[in-house]
């Protein structure tokens, strides 16, 4: 479609557009706002359950929030959003998240 | 309505408009030649004339940030800048306009380096032409203060909802002292109402964020928005024009563009600014003598007046446009969009004069536009086609 504007009803086209720019300009705060970030992964975290300390660091410090823990438990990623910045695997005291390639 | 006479500085008269219009938020930093317009509101805040929340920044970028941020949270906001400070602003204006947030700026137009040069050309203005800003250009004291106060009303109605920039030239308004009249408090008050919670309103509790990553699509399609809006602007700003002069009882200019002596006109001048008045001396001279000249000032560069060209082109025989400003590598900027509209209708002479804010007086536009005229009677508009730089100082 192309399209060219000349204004015919200029404060009413200015309602819909006003109410059209807001939906598409403004995000409020919901899960997986920019759609399933996932897929931008190159290098997955995967926790090593064996080694893990359950003491909820890389939970902390996860700067998607896609990491849930509580406490006494093992923390688990969500991969659909995980972009895989391996933040978690450098701040785990005992090296406990390996960064693996995507694919392998 | 009550009109006070006063003599003030262009500076003063932005600041007193400032005032008029109940800003509630401020943020700048200093530059000349804009400081006095901060300077003076700072005045008013501290004595309390206005009740405003006054921002002092580090920066021009942080300038811009602090005001988009206040309209963003829905309150009257303004800045100034100039040259250099504006250029330094350049994100920002991206993100206030592609936000359809309202907000005033006045830019008092200043030279920009290198070398270093305070003078007024008008090049830091033009330079942002394409930001989403509506810009306008005030040619004297009384029309920088109008045009300011007027700025929130036509930033802020709804078929708008762009920022404006208010241009007035360096020291030739900036800080030069005029008569002019202002309207009553009362007056303003009742034309201009606090600013509607629109396009939205940043409150605490009710989080979101503008602006986020999303598709390509959705980048086009808020252009497009910004574009339907500046097309709804032109409308706007003319009724506005009228209201002004009804309501307030100051002048109608005539919306995005004045015409001076634009009748039987077979010349006609384009140009805008401060020495379009000095331009308008040489025109009564040459009407004078007997040729037939006017001038179509442009007053709002965005929108720009496309329809009023294209009408005054349907009776003239021939254009000069007379820039202040220069796109390097193709020609003065008013001319290349002049000329972009009407180079099938009408010969278009291109002048470049006053850079680096060379004194331009009467007698070098009596020059210029005699030489135009003379050029066309002569049938050698070929040369047109190159713009021609004004230097009557260097020897060739």
């Amino acid at each position: 479609m192309s399209f060219r504007y000349t204004p015919q009803d200029p404060w009413r086209e200015a309602d819909e557009d006003i109410a059209r720019f807001v939906e598409k300009l403004l995000s409020k705060p919901s899960t997986g706002a920019a759609g399933p970030t996932g897929t931008w992964r190159v290098l997955r975290p995967v926790i090593h359950t064996e080694k893990c300390t359950k003491c909820g660091f890389c939970w902390l410090h996860c700067p998607d929030d896609v990491i849930q823990w509580s406490l006494g438990q093992y923390p688990s990623i969500d991969y659909t959003y995980c972009k895989g910045c391996g933040v978690c695997a450098s701040v785990c005291p005992v090296k406990a998240i390996e960064m693996v390639i995507e694919g392998e | 309505m009550a009109m006070q006479r006063k003599v003030l500085i262009g500076n003063h008269a932005v600041a007193e408009a400032v005032k008029l219009a109940r800003v509630q938020v401020v943020a700048a930093y200093p530059i000349t030649p804009q400081t006095l317009i901060v300077e003076r509101i700072a005045e008013m805040v501290e004595r309390g004339e206005l009740d405003a929340k006054y921002i002092r920044v580090e920066s021009e970028h942080s300038a811009l940030a602090a005001v988009y941020g206040a309209s963003a949270g829905g309150a009257r906001a303004f800045t100034a800048t100039s040259s250099h400070g504006l250029l330094y602003m350049y994100e920002m204006l991206w993100w206030t306009a592609y936000s359809k947030l309202p907000l005033v700026m006045a830019v008092v137009t200043r030279v920009i380096g290198p070398p270093w040069n305070i003078h007024s050309d008008h090049q830091d203005l033009l330079t942002v032409r394409d930001a989403g800003w509506l810009i306008a250009m005030a040619e004297n004291v009384q029309e920088a203060f109008d045009l300011t106060l007027q700025a929130f009303k036509i930033s802020e109605d709804k078929r708008v909802l762009q920022p404006m920039i208010v241009g007035l030239d360096a020291f030739t308004l900036s800080h030069t002292a005029e008569p002019l009249d202002i309207p009553d408090q009362k007056s303003v008050d009742e034309w201009l109402p606090p600013r509607e919670p629109i396009p939205f309103v940043l409150e605490p509790g009710k989080p979101f964020s503008v602006g986020n990553l999303g598709p390509d699509e959705v980048t086009m399609e808020l252009r497009w928005y910004v574009w339907r809006s500046m097309e709804r602007a032109k409308q706007v700003i003319k009724e506005v024009d009228r209201e002004y002069a009804s309501k307030l009882g100051g002048k109608e200019y005539g919306g995005l563009v004045e015409k001076y002596r634009l009748e039987n006109s077979k010349y006609v001048v384009v140009m805008w600014g401060a020495w379009s008045g000095d331009a308008k001396e040489a025109i009564d001279i040459l009407r004078d003598e007997g040729y037939p000249i006017g001038m179509m000032r442009i007053r709002f560069a965005r929108p720009f007046p496309r329809e009023e060209l294209l009408e005054m082109a349907n009776s003239a025989k021939a254009v000069i446009v007379v820039d202040r400003a220069i796109s390097m590598g193709l020609g003065g900027i008013f001319s290349t969009e002049v000329s972009s509209l009407l180079r099938d209708r009408i010969p278009i002479k291109s002048v470049v004069a006053g850079l680096g804010g060379v004194d331009t007086s009467y007698k070098d536009f009596y020059t210029i536009f005699k030489k135009f005229i003379e050029e066309f009677e002569k049938g050698e508009t070929i040369h047109w086609i190159e713009t021609e730089w004004y230097m009557p100082w260097m020897k060739v």
